[in-house]
Formats: C-alpha cells, sequence, structure tokens
C-alpha cells in the first residue's frame, strides 16, 4: 500500500479483514476505519456470507431448493401418474411399490404428494409474487406523496384488513369460480395489504434520508429517487416478511382445499389429500393418509420460514458496518 | 449477565484495601474485546488516577479507548464479548473489581456517578424527570418517596432548571437538549458522588449551552469537592477546565500531565500532531494546518511497538520495535509520555508555525463580481393540523429575510447554533427547499424563478456537500455509482479516466471506486462526497458543516483539501458551521446568524477581533480555545435560557430574551429592544461590517 501522503491518502492498515466496531466508540466523530468484508466486496456477497453461517438458514435453504425442484420436474418422475386410479387397489399403506400407500381412489400417494408439491410452489410463489408487485407499488406511492395518496391508500388498507380472510377467500372463489385461478386471486387480493403497510413505512423514512437529498441535489427526479435510492434501501424487510407468507399461502390454500373450495376434487392438493383421510382418522393403522400431506406442508411452511430468517439476521443493517 | 470482574490468574484476591494514595485510581487496566476478527484490544494497559475536586481530563479520538475504560468502572461493559486481562480499580483504596456484584452496584450511582453523551437517549421518555431522580435517590438512600420527590425538585433547582417543581413532572421529551442535559447531572449528583465521570458531555450542546453546563459542573465541583473526569476529543473543553491531562491512543496512554505542561510543552508525536492539526480561532492570520496524516489503526490490529508510528513523523525502527513505556520527561516530574523521540518533538513544537499561503488573486476580494446574491430569502413552513382537511395554525420562521452575497472564489461562512436556521437558509439557497421569498442570483442568473427543467441543469453549478458523511451516500451504491449518477444525470463527459482522476483529486486511490460506503472511515466518505460535489466543477458549493463529524485530526487533512481545491477550481464556498474555530481559518467573511436572521456580518478578521453584536460576542467567548494560558483570562459571557421557538420568535429584537446587555439597559432603552426589530446596519467605522443591534459596542472576548 502507499505511505501515507499529507493529503490524508489511502490508510496502511484499511485493508481487508474482520473489522469490528466496538461498543462505546465515540458516535459523534469517528474516523477509524472499520472495514468490513474483502477488499471490493458486493453487498450480496457480504449477505451471502451471513447467511451461509447460519446453519437454521443453510437448512431452509436446502428444503426450498428440494421444493422447487420437485415442483419443476417431479410430476415427470414420479414412479405412477398421481391421477391414475386402480379401484382394485385402494387404501394400502406404504410398501414397496407405493412408498406412501395409496388412497381411496387407488392412486399412489407418494405421487400425488409430490405432484402437490408443484401446486403448492406455484400458488405461493405466484401469490406472493403479485402481493408484492401490488403491495410495493401501493406502499411506495403512499409512502413517497404523503399528503391525499397517503390517505386513500391507508383507507384501502384498511377496508381489505376488515375483510375475514377466510370467510372471504371462500367468497371470492365461489364468485369467479373453481380451480387454482381463483385461488390465486383470492389469497392476492386478501394478502397484499400487509405488504404495502411495510412498504409504506420504510419509503415514508427514507424518504427524509440525506443520500436522498443528495440525489435531488445532483439533479434526479422523484422517479429516479424512488427506484434508485428508496426502493432498494427499503424493500429489505418486505422480502423477508414475504418470504415467511410463501409458507403462510400454502397453509391458507390447504385450508381451503379441506373446505372443498378451489381446487377440484380429483387434484391431488395437499389439503384435499388431508380432508380426503378425515374419515378415516380413527381408524388405526390409516395414519399414512393424512401423515404424509401434513408433513408436507409443515416442512414446507418452516423451510420458507427459516430461509426468511436467515434473510432478516443477514441484512440487518447493525451487523452491516458503519455506524 | 456475568460479572465484570477480572479473574485473577495468580493468587486469589479478597477484597481488602489496598494501598492508593488517590481517591480513584485504575492501575494497569486491559479491556480486550473478542471478535470473529481476533482480539480487539480496546483498552491495554492504562493506568490513571484523580483526587477529590480536581478534573482530570482523558482525550482521544474515536477508537482510543477513552470511553471504554470509563465505561469498565460503572460495569457497563458487557462481558462477553469483554474479557479484562488485568486490571485493578481502586476507589478509596478499595478494589472495585473484585468485589461482589452486589457491593458494586452500591457503589455505582453513589460514589462513582457517569453523565453520558446523548442525554436523550440517557433518560428514560416514558417516565417523568422528576421520578427518574428521585428513583436514582431511592436506590441508593432510604429514603420516603415523598422525600425523594422533593429532594429531586431541589437538585433540578441546584443544576439551574427554572420552575423546577413543574418541570420535574414532565418527560424527558419536553426538555430541550441543556435541559436534559442538566437534569441528566441532577441525577448524577442525586447522591452526592465522589467521582462524576463525564464522557462527552457537551459534544451534543450548542456551544453557548455548552458554556453554561461547564460553568454548572464547575460550580458543582467547587461546592462539593468532587472529583471529575472528563471524557472528551475537544482540546478547547480541556484547556479550559481540567487540572490534569491524559492523551490516549489505541488503547494506550501516550502522555500525560498537568494542563499546562501538555498544552505548552508536548512531549508526544500525538500530542503534538493533534495541536498541530487544531485550527485556531484567536489568530490572526490562519496558520497552515498540519494534519496527522493517515487514519486511527483498526483496534483488531495495533501495529507493533509504538500504536502511533505509521503515522509518526518522526518514527524511527526503535518506535516499531517494542511499546514504549511511559517515562518521566524530567527527573520528578509528574509529566510522563511514552515517545521514543521527546526532543525532537519538543523542537518540532517550538518552531513557529508558517502561516498559510496567501495565493495572490489577480482581483482582491472586494472588487470581484458576486457569485451569489440572495436578497431577503424567506423560508416559513407552516404548521397544519387536521387529520383530511389540514387547517395551517402557525408558521416556523426558519430564515426570516436574509441577504448576503459572495464574491466569486471566496468563503462565506454563516455560523450559529442549531435552530437558527443556517442550514434552511442554505438548502433554500439551492432550492431543495422551495423559498417562500425572496431572490437568489448565482452568476448574476437568477435561480428563484427558473422551472423544475432548467432547475435541474442549473445545479450542475451549484453543489453542496452534506454533514453526515455516513449518511449523504447510498449505502447501496458503489462510489462509481455514486459518482457516475452525477454525470448521468447532468450530461458531462465521462470517459474512463475521469473517476479515478476525480477520486485522487480528492485524495482517495483509484482502486477504491467499487467499494461500498461502508468499507470506508467517516473522513474518507466524505472526500466521496466532496468528489460528488465537485464532478463538473460547479462554481458554488455550499458546505454544510462537512467536518463536523470527523475527528480533529481528520477535520484538517479535510479542510486542507476543501482549501487545495477553492484555489485550483476557484470555487465560491458557502460554509455553514457552528465551530468559530474552523470558521475563522476558512473564510474570508462571516455571517452570523440567530432565529431565522443575520445579527452581524463582517469581515474575518473584523468580526473576530472586534465583534458587535451581543450574541456574537456571547459566541465567541463561549468557544474554549486550546490554550490554558488564553482561557485562564478570558472573559466568559454566559447566555441564559434557551433559543426561543421559531414559530413564536418574541418581539422587536429577538435575542433579547437572552441579552446579556439587555439586562444593563434603562427601561426606556429596552422598551426599544422589545418593539423595534434592529435593522441591519453598517456598524461604526465600516460598510463592510453590519450589526443588527440598537446597541452594538465592542467588548473583547477574545483573550483577556
Amino acid at each position: 500500500m502507499t505511505t501515507p501522503t499529507s493529503a490524508g491518502g489511502p490508510p496502511v492498515d484499511a485493508e481487508a479483514g474482520a473489522g469490528v466496531l466496538l461498543p462505546g466508540a465515540d458516535s459523534a466523530t469517528s474516523g477509524a476505519a472499520v472495514p468490513i468484508g474483502a477488499r471490493g466486496s458486493g453487498q450480496l456477497a457480504d449477505v451471502w456470507r451471513r447467511f451461509r453461517r447460519n446453519r437454521l438458514a443453510m437448512v431452509g435453504l436446502a428444503i426450498v431448493t428440494v421444493l422447487i425442484v420437485l415442483a419443476i420436474i417431479g410430476p415427470y418422475v414420479t414412479p405412477y401418474n398421481a391421477f391414475e386410479q386402480n379401484l382394485a387397489n385402494t387404501l394400502k399403506p406404504p410398501s414397496a411399490e407405493h412408498w406412501f400407500g395409496t388412497d381411496v381412489l387407488g392412486r399412489d400417494l407418494f405421487s400425488g404428494i409430490i405432484y402437490g408439491c408443484r401446486l403448492a410452489i406455484t400458488v405461493g410463489l405466484l401469490t406472493v409474487a403479485f402481493s408484492l408487485l401490488i403491495g410495493i407499488t401501493l406502499g411506495a406511492v403512499a409512502g413517497f406523496k404523503g399528503g391525499a395518496w397517503d390517505g386513500v391508500v391507508a383507507r384501502f388498507i384498511d377496508v381489505f384488513l376488515a375483510f375475514p380472510p377466510l370467510v372471504g377467500a371462500i367468497v371470492i372463489v365461489r364468485a369467479v369460480g373453481g380451480g387454482v385461478t381463483p385461488v390465486i386471486v383470492a389469497l392476492v387480493v386478501l394478502g397484499w395489504m400487509t405488504t404495502a403497510r411495510l412498504t409504506r413505512g420504510q419509503v415514508l423514512a427514507l424518504r427524509e434520508a440525506e443520500y436522498v437529498e443528495a440525489a435531488r441535489s445532483i439533479g434526479a427526479g422523484n422517479r429516479r429517487i424512488v427506484l434508485r435510492h428508496i426502493l432498494p434501501n427499503a424493500i429489505a424487510p418486505v422480502l423477508v416478511y414475504s418470504f415467511t407468507s410463501i409458507g403462510v399461502v400454502v397453509v391458507a390454500m390447504a385450508s381451503l382445499s379441506y373446505l372443498g373450495i378451489g381446487v377440484p376434487p380429483d387434484v391431488p392438493e395437499w389439503g384435499r389429500l388431508i380432508s380426503q383421510a378425515t374419515p378415516f382418522l380413527r381408524v388405526p393403522g390409516m395414519t399414512y393418509l393424512w401423515l404424509a400431506p401434513a408433513l408436507a406442508i409443515a416442512i414446507t411452511t418452516l423451510g420458507f420460514a427459516f430461509v426468511a430468517d436467515g434473510m432478516r439476521d443477514s441484512l440487518d443493517p447493525k451487523l452491516r458496518g458503519g455506524n | 449477565m456475568a460479572p465484570t470482574s477480572p479473574r485473577p490468574s495468580r493468587r486469589r484476591q479478597a477484597a481488602q484495601p489496598t494501598q492508593s494514595d488517590h481517591l480513584l485510581e485504575v492501575r494497569d487496566l486491559r479491556v480486550h474485546f473478542d471478535t470473529a476478527g481476533g482480539a480487539v484490544k480496546a483498552v491495554d494497559g492504562v493506568s490513571w488516577y484523580v483526587d477529590s475536586g480536581e478534573t482530570l481530563a482523558i482525550v482521544g479520538e474515536s477508537g482510543s479507548g477513552k470511553s471504554v475504560s470509563a465505561m469498565t468502572l460503572l460495569g457497563l461493559v458487557p462481558s462477553p464479548p469483554a474479557t479484562f486481562p488485568s486490571g485493578q480499580v481502586l476507589l478509596e483504596g478499595r478494589s472495585l473489581l473484585d468485589m461482589p456484584e452486589s457491593q458494586q452496584r452500591k457503589l455505582r450511582g453513589s460514589d462513582l456517578a457517569m453523565i453520558f453523551q446523548d442525554p436523550l437517549t440517557a433518560l428514560n421518555p416514558v417516565f417523568r424527570v422528576g421520578d427518574q431522580i428521585a428513583e436514582m435517590i431511592r436506590a441508593h438512600q432510604s429514603v420516603g418517596k415523598m422525600a425523594a420527590k422533593t429532594r429531586a425538585v431541589e437538585l433540578l433547582a441546584e443544576v439551574g432548571i427554572p420552575d423546577p417543581r413543574l418541570r420535574a413532572t414532565q418527560y424527558p421529551h419536553e426538555f430541550s437538549g441543556g435541559m436534559r442535559q442538566r437534569a441528566m447531572i441532577a441525577m448524577a449528583l442525586a447522591n452526592d458522588p465522589k467521582v462524576l465521570i463525564a464522557d462527552e458531555p457537551t459534544t451534543a450542546l450548542d456551544v453557548t449551552v455548552q458554556a453554561q453546563i461547564m460553568a454548572l459542573l464547575e460550580k458543582l465541583q467547587a461546592e462539593r469537592d468532587t472529583a471529575i473526569v472528563l471524557i472528551t476529543h475537544d482540546l478547547g473543553l480541556v484547556a479550559a477546565h481540567a487540572d490534569r491531562i491524559m492523551v490516549m491512543y489505541a488503547g494506550h496512554v501516550v502522555e500525560e500531565g498537568t494542563n499546562d505542561e501538555i498544552f505548552t510543552a508536548p512531549r508526544h508525536a500525538y500530542t503534538h500532531g493533534l495541536l498541530s492539526s487544531l485550527t485556531r480561532m484567536d489568530h490572526a492570520r490562519p496558520e497552515k494546518l498540519e494534519p496527522i496524516p493517515g487514519q486511527p489503526p483498526n483496534l483488531a490490529r495495533v501495529p507493533e511497538g509504538c500504536p502511533f508510528h505509521p503515522r509518526c513523523r518522526f518514527a524511527t525502527d526503535a518506535c516499531r520495535a517494542d511499546v514504549p513505556l511511559l517515562v518521566a520527561a524530567a527527573p520528578g516530574s509528574s509529566h510522563r509520555h511514552a515517545c521514543v523521540h521527546p526532543d525532537e518533538v519538543a523542537i518540532a513544537h517550538e518552531r513557529p508555525r508558517e502561516p498559510a499561503p496567501v495565493v495572490a488573486a489577480e482581483t482582491p476580494v472586494e472588487q470581484r463580481p458576486p457569485m451569489l446574491d440572495v436578497r431577503d430569502l424567506v423560508k416559513h413552513f407552516p404548521i397544519r393540523v387536521g387529520t383530511f382537511v389540514k387547517r395551517t395554525v402557525g408558521e416556523v420562521r426558519a430564515v426570516d429575510g436574509v441577504s448576503l452575497d459572495i464574491p466569486a472564489g471566496s468563503t462565506l461562512s454563516l455560523v450559529g447554533e442549531s435552530g437558527c436556521g443556517k442550514s434552511t437558509a442554505a438548502r433554500a439557497i439551492l432550492r431543495l427547499h422551495e423559498p417562500t421569498s425572496g431572490t437568489i442570483e448565482l452568476a448574476g442568473r437568477d435561480v428563484t424563478g427558473l422551472s423544475l427543467h432548467d432547475l435541474r441543469t442549473a445545479r450542475a453549478d451549484m453543489q453542496i456537500v452534506f454533514q453526515d458523511p455516513y449518511a449523504s451516500l447510498n449505502p447501496r451504491m458503489t462510489v462509481r455509482q455514486i459518482l457516475t449518477e452525477k454525470y448521468e444525470l447532468l450530461g458531462g463527459e465521462l470517459t474512463d479516466s475521469t473517476i479515478p482522476e476525480l477520486l485522487e483529486t480528492v485524495g482517495l486511490a483509484a482502486e477504491y471506486a467499487d467499494r461500498y460506503p461502508h468499507e470506508f472511515s467517516g473522513g474518507q466518505r466524505q472526500r466521496v462526497g466532496i468528489a460528488r460535489a465537485i464532478a463538473l466543477n460547479p462554481k458554488f458549493v455550499v458546505l454544510d458543516e462537512p467536518v463536523s463529524a470527523l475527528d480533529v485530526s481528520i477535520q484538517a487533512q479535510v479542510l486542507n483539501l476543501l482549501e487545495e481545491l477553492q484555489q485550483e477550481f476557484g470555487l465560491t464556498y458557502l460554509f455553514i458551521a457552528h465551530d468559530l474555530s474552523v470558521v475563522r481559518h476558512i473564510s474570508d467573511r462571516v455571517a452570523v446568524m440567530y432565529l431565522g436572521g443575520i445579527v452581524e456580518i463582517a469581515d474575518r478578521d473584523t468580526l473576530f477581533e472586534h465583534p458587535q453584536h451581543p450574541y456574537t460576542q456571547a459566541l465567541i467567548s463561549a468557544v474554549p480555545i486550546p490554550d490554558p494560558a488564553v482561557e485562564r483570562v478570558r472573559d466568559r459571557i454566559v447566555l441564559t435560557g434557551d433559543v426561543p421557538n421559531p414559530a413564536n420568535p418574541p418581539s422587536g429584537c429577538r435575542f433579547r430574551t437572552r441579552c446579556w446587555k439587555h439586562l444593563q439597559l434603562s427601561d426606556d432603552e429596552k422598551r426599544r429592544c422589545i418593539e423595534e426589530p434592529p435593522a441591519l446596519v453598517p456598524a461604526a467605522g465600516s460598510e463592510r461590517h453590519e450589526v443588527a443591534c440598537h446597541f452594538a459596542g465592542e467588548r473583547e472576548v477574545l483573550r483577556g
């Protein structure tokens, strides 16, 4: 490294290595270099490094990866067609040919679970994606413009929050029609509000940030400020919440299917499978009918929750150095 | 939480009184933090003592370990991750850290008290102030609730809070900054401590409030014979109030001695470096600032040998070998230092400092055309209430008629305390806030009337450097992206060499371009902010307290950089500051603001040597000068009360509610102050010196 110049050139030892922030360091004045991460490392690299160290988060990531892979290729590699009925082979417990057994219509449950995985992931991701789109847009507008815009959006949020979610979902699905798409519509309509609120809060705070003022001083207009300066700094908590809500959506859809709403009866959706197992709940030896789908739901939810927790910890600004 | 007592590796020590000649003594304290990057040696072998009635100042910059060493005394350092490899704290001879936790707690708050830097966060916001003080009393004395409450009110009165009975029922957010600090002092004094530790007690306060608080501490010390440990980075404060000084660097003590010894005859290169990088308010011609190069070290990797050697110009191999021990400067003297080359330091310190190079300009400043011309600038913020339909119930008159002009290539400083409107005025000039009325002309072109689109192009000529280096850079953009954005928005040629050259101009290595802000120190970030401002060669730059958030040694570096840039590019600066010593160094002309209006404006030396407005005089007298000899004989004007509410300023002259001169006037004269707002008129004898006071007059406040 070059020797220090009188103009205060590059310091002798501001290079790589772990930086640290001391408790009790003078906060009014700060001149000591606290570098974090290797030279020129991106923020993403830092976040990923922290995420990797979190074991629970990595477990969650593994689960999510497996789920997504299954969702994409699963139904092509299942031993049986999940819809294929075989009335000679109904209600068989798990065996070598049918790893999870068969259901009341003779369908292979293992293939059914895998098919259900595709459904769950698709609905989960699509629902959250649309919620994010609507929520971030409305929340950013409300937070940034304030005034009447904020008032209107806030009232919208309040109105939608007033609907009881499950009952509302039932009504919407029944009104729109059967099938998976209405389920997505219903869940989006009833789920965008929290994202909007979170975004609004973050944008409201960041609107006053000094780097926003700095951007204005070099001629940035509102659009650039929101898209380039505010939103990238605002969405961390929103993303964390969205990840958790994927699991919530999966449970919600399962609940609807359990009640017979949404997916047609012949589709092996997890909730549907559980409802089909309900008449046999008290029959000994029939645990396998509901255990697999129930575990599938639980593992999916946990997987996304762990990843969300990991994301939150690794994005936490307090760990990011500087102030 | 684990107790903070160190575990002596050898014999088990019982809590017996050990020999100590002093009221409070710290011996060989070491505080290390275990982190992923290795052991951070925050405090590495520090010893000091303090006696009744005296004030010890512990001086250092960030990372020096001064705060951590004080917090250890009060058990405020959480024990994992901190470890205490060694150290003894002796209070009246008794070892503090060896005592059981319950006994330590008894002493904290009663014998040993602490006041913190930020009174807002140090006071609990959900409890009334009186109750918090009463709680402090009842924690250590067995008194009833009513008696404690009464005592709390008495204490508030003792620390100078008017109307204490009412104030005791209020919450911290209803207090001003100065009052909150007084309340914290009241809490600290509630049990008549023997030792008061003040950790940067006035850093967050305005300078006139700082003067009030320090005066209060001195008075209380005289009355109660308390020992005060003053932890600060402000050498001016130290010169004015300390008896003895200890200088810390990177967790080590580098020098200690009496006030006079340290200021007149420093023997450690770091102390000398600190003193040389200070700006002096009482020196007529600004001297060249000699900043200490580089940055304070990363405490996880303190250099071998003397921790200061990488930045020291006297460093030799001997300095790099072993950590130098503290030795006496002269036999038998209490002045000790840990420098290998004290004689060279002495010689360097004796040498008179060079005056700053004065670049002979083609036209003298007075004759140049104004680059910026502001007339009657007004900025009011309406106060609106109501949920759906908002009514305006009042206005905050942040800027109430400000006129100024700045000749091209010169620097005008706008000084004042918090709430005076200087930052608002600067932003209104740049139209970052829309002015309520007034005209602004930049290089002859009216900026006030520009459409938003034209304004954006005009922005290339008027830029701003912000105060907070941490908040003014987008944490998710690299330096390259931050700088490139300006070129994208305002046009301008961007080649491969543009950014590297820009970075080198502000003293940063070109390879830093792809790093993120959090990888830089405060001083480096500020350089990035400066680079952003000067890219595309603006004509006019507003500098909003650009060095306030930086360490003293880094301040000098940045100030030198700003001056070099001004000379090289012919920039015109509007410099906003509250630190008058920096202002004296860098300005050509100075304007003093109070509550939205300019009360005095003059050429730099005239303002400092012959201030005419009572507020200017009070302001100058409140700024401590880092020279104990001067401080001893100076006249100190202590203002009473707080700055009035800008939504409801006093009638007539706004300053009259705190004005010391007003108190000395006859009734007729007083009425004039109350009824008639003074206009800014030329002072006696000079066109270039204007004052807004009916009874302006001279008073010596700079020296004795």
